[in-house]
């Protein structure tokens, strides 16, 4: 009896929800985003995210892993512009995860949750699920003109339509630093070895990429800063990305 | 119905199966509009989606889902009433149910074969669409479990074969009537189809007790279908979507439309079909005042979904109601309440209770009301949901437009291939009704 009740213990919270080999985490100190939209522009190039036209842009189907939300605060001339970079979340809970029928999106040994385009069917719930709006559809099979198909990146699938996608932490730039890692004969990637397109591009260095369970990276002391929040944490995602609110000097 | 004649045994078979064997020229018309509009607005447009993309709908991001899955609910909603309402008569022994129930089953039918379609003209990926289906593969694959479109697909499934095994059994001995009515090739097939039923009496009690057995289980079935096809919805995060009331309210508004629909098919069977002594006034009444009480069920859970919305006092809950009650979409929010809470309340009047017309028009309103209510819960609630900036806005393309439409035809179309392969009223079910020993005039 009891090694029924384990079993469905275990089938009800497998280890890869807990126990990772690493903990891949992002902070963002908004203190420091300047709001240049780099990041975009790099993810754009290293992911080879489609651009869809001005016609689909204005039918809202642009793709953009990472973007630059606006918010604009108090009225004229008292006013306060903030940016929120916001990428996919990387949630430990995510309501993703559960929606799709054929484990097309699951959380892999590093923490991350991944999407698997051969295996996606285009259901589109993980998207309806996400509360973070960072899941992002191909609605048609989107072409480069040439001589733009010479950039893409060969590390990338290139996607087809009726696929979603999101926000990877550029796994095939992790895969790489692992892989080097072994080479080297070591066990585990050094801190700040790994570093996304995004964080890569930050020209304020507002973004910081790293592993949390090494409690000594750059990652997880930033975690630890006061200032730390979840965005939208009052829904239990449990999300990967450590926003460092921002501090206003005149109170 | 003072000059109402019973009719006796034999001219239950005749009128049943003159409806089926004898084809007009009217009938040919009418399946020919209804296979072309189904084959222009249906089936032509999807093949266009299926080879350009989903992008020729009008759905973009934080709007993912549109009119494809909102027909998708309208539909299985229609099949609720047909096997499941026929099974709880069934097991109540209300006897009024025999001469409909055939045609109300084979909506539930084609109904689900409707919204299934519905669902591969949504995915993105369509001819990946057996991945979801747990079959063991060489690549390890498999399912999960943990998602309520896997839930989904058990339930359809099961829900349709159960149905169409319902259906199929109930008719055996029409099947058997017909090949004795029948020569040539028919007579041929209806004996493979009737399994050669002779009629003796371990027949009828093998038939009888099976009947009951299935009836029994397809009700909790057909419940369940809805309540998850509700979870789809419910168990996601989304505000105005994440009820606990999503189930029953599923669950009624399918019954409330399901019996609407009846009441609509009804009055085209009896019209064009000539089943004027067989579906009768009783029918018209008892439905009418199934509908007024569903109704009242309906209008009750939504002032309840309501008052949990403004009870919970979240703010995205609040937000997502305010859309919903004052936004673009409104104006479709109260036209659906004024269809399915006022105008059934209409029924309560014996005039318009007891006359074909009124209740068609009602029927019709209702199952309007119904399909704007699928399309509120999928058009204002998942493109607004949490952060300001991701809002969107979804209307659907005239691409989904005419598929909406075409879905009709479709279903049409199935009904009409239908009524000329199995008798639309139980033969022997009729009898039973029949006053005893009348067997001639």
């Amino acid at each position: 009896m009891s090694t029924a009740l384990e079993k469905f213990k275990k089938y009800r919270k497998p280890g890869y929800y807990d126990k990772f080999d690493y903990h891949w985490t992002m902070s963002i100190d908004l203190d420091r985003c300047t709001g240049c939209e780099a990041c975009v522009v790099a993810c754009q190039a290293e992911n080879n995210l489609p651009i869809v036209g001005e016609q689909q842009f204005a039918m809202r189907r642009e793709i953009k892993w990472i973007r630059i939300e606006r918010y604009w605060e108090g009225e004229y001339p008292d006013i306060k512009l903030q940016f929120i970079p916001m990428l996919c979340q990387h949630c430990d809970q995510a309501p993703c995860e559960i929606a799709c029928p054929v484990f097309a999106t699951y959380h892999n040994q590093d923490g991350l949750n991944t999407q698997v385009y051969n295996r996606c069917i285009g259901t589109r719930t993980c998207a309806v699920y996400c509360p973070y709006e960072v899941r992002f559809f191909n609605w048609f099979t989107y072409e480069w003109d040439e001589p733009l198909e010479q950039q893409l990146n060969p590390d990338v699938t290139v996607r087809e339509k009726g696929v979603m996608e999101k926000c990877t932490f550029c796994i095939q730039r992790i895969r790489q630093a692992k892989d080097a890692a072994k080479d080297d004969s070591r066990r585990r990637v050094r801190d700040g070895e790994i570093k996304p397109a995004c964080v890569q591009s930050c020209p304020t260095e507002a973004m910081v990429f790293g592993d949390l369970n090494d409690p000594d990276s750059q990652v997880s002391k930033m975690a630890r800063n006061p200032r730390g929040y979840h965005v939208l944490e009052e829904l239990n995602t449990t999300p990967s990305i450590v926003y460092l609110k921002r501090v206003h000097t005149d109170g | 119905m003072a000059d109402y004649v019973e009719p006796t045994y034999a001219e239950v078979n005749q009128d049943v199966l003159r409806a089926m064997m004898e084809t007009g020229p009217k009938y040919w018309a009418t399946l020919g509009t209804s296979i072309a509009v189904a084959g222009i607005c249906f089936f032509i447009p999807w093949f266009y989606q299926l080879e350009v993309g989903v992008g020729v709908a009008g759905m973009n991001r934080s709007a993912v889902w549109g009119t494809y899955l909102s027909n998708f609910i309208f539909w299985i909603g229609l099949s609720h009433s047909g096997t499941l309402l026929s099974a709880v008569l069934h097991i109540t022994n209300s006897s009024w149910r025999k001469a409909i129930y055939r045609s109300a089953e084979a909506m539930t039918l084609f109904s689900l074969i409707t919204a299934a379609l519905f669902v591969m003209v949504h995915l993105g990926r369509v001819w990946f669409v057996h991945w979801t289906v747990p079959v063991p593969n060489q690549m390890g694959l498999w399912p999960n479990f943990r998602s309520p479109l896997m839930f989904d697909v058990m339930a359809i499934t099961t829900y349709l074969t159960a149905s169409s095994i319902f259906i199929y059994m109930g008719s055996v001995p029409d099947f058997a009537a017909v090949r004795d009515a029948s020569t040539g090739l028919r007579r041929k097939l209806y004996t493979i189809f009737s399994f050669g039923w002779r009629g003796t009496a371990k027949e009828w009690h093998t038939l009888g007790w099976a009947y009951t057995f299935f009836a029994v289980l397809v009700i909790p079935l057909a419940v369940s279908v809805h309540s998850i096809v509700s979870w789809d919805f419910a168990l996601s995060l989304v505000p105005g979507l994440h009820h606990t009331v999503f189930a029953p309210y599923f669950v009624t508004g399918a019954i409330f439309s399901g019996t609407a629909g009846i009441v609509t098919v009804m009055f085209l069977l009896r019209k064009y079909m000539n089943f004027e002594r067989y579906i009768r006034e009783i029918h018209l009444v008892n439905l009418g005042k199934l509908l007024v009480l569903l109704s009242l069920i309906w209008t009750y859970i939504n002032i309840m979904e309501v008052f949990t919305t403004w009870f919970s006092g979240s703010s995205y809950e609040l937000e997502a109601l305010e859309w919903r009650l004052t936004g673009f979409y409104a104006p479709m929010f109260w036209e659906m309440v004024l269809f399915c809470a006022v105008v059934p309340l209409l029924i309560l009047f014996k005039r318009i209770r007891t006359s074909w017309r009124s209740m068609l028009i009602i029927s019709i309103l209702i199952n309007i009301g119904m399909i704007s209510e699928r399309f509120i819960i999928v058009a204002t609630s998942q493109p607004r949901k949490f952060l300001p900036n991701a809002f969107g806005f979804y209307f659907p393309s005239a691409i989904e437009i005419s598929i909406t439409i075409g879905s009709f035809a479709v279903f049409t179309t199935l009904f009409l291939i239908f009524v000329k392969w199995v008798p639309a009223v139980s033969l022997y079910e009729v009898k039973e009704t029949l006053k005893p020993l009348r067997r001639s005039r």
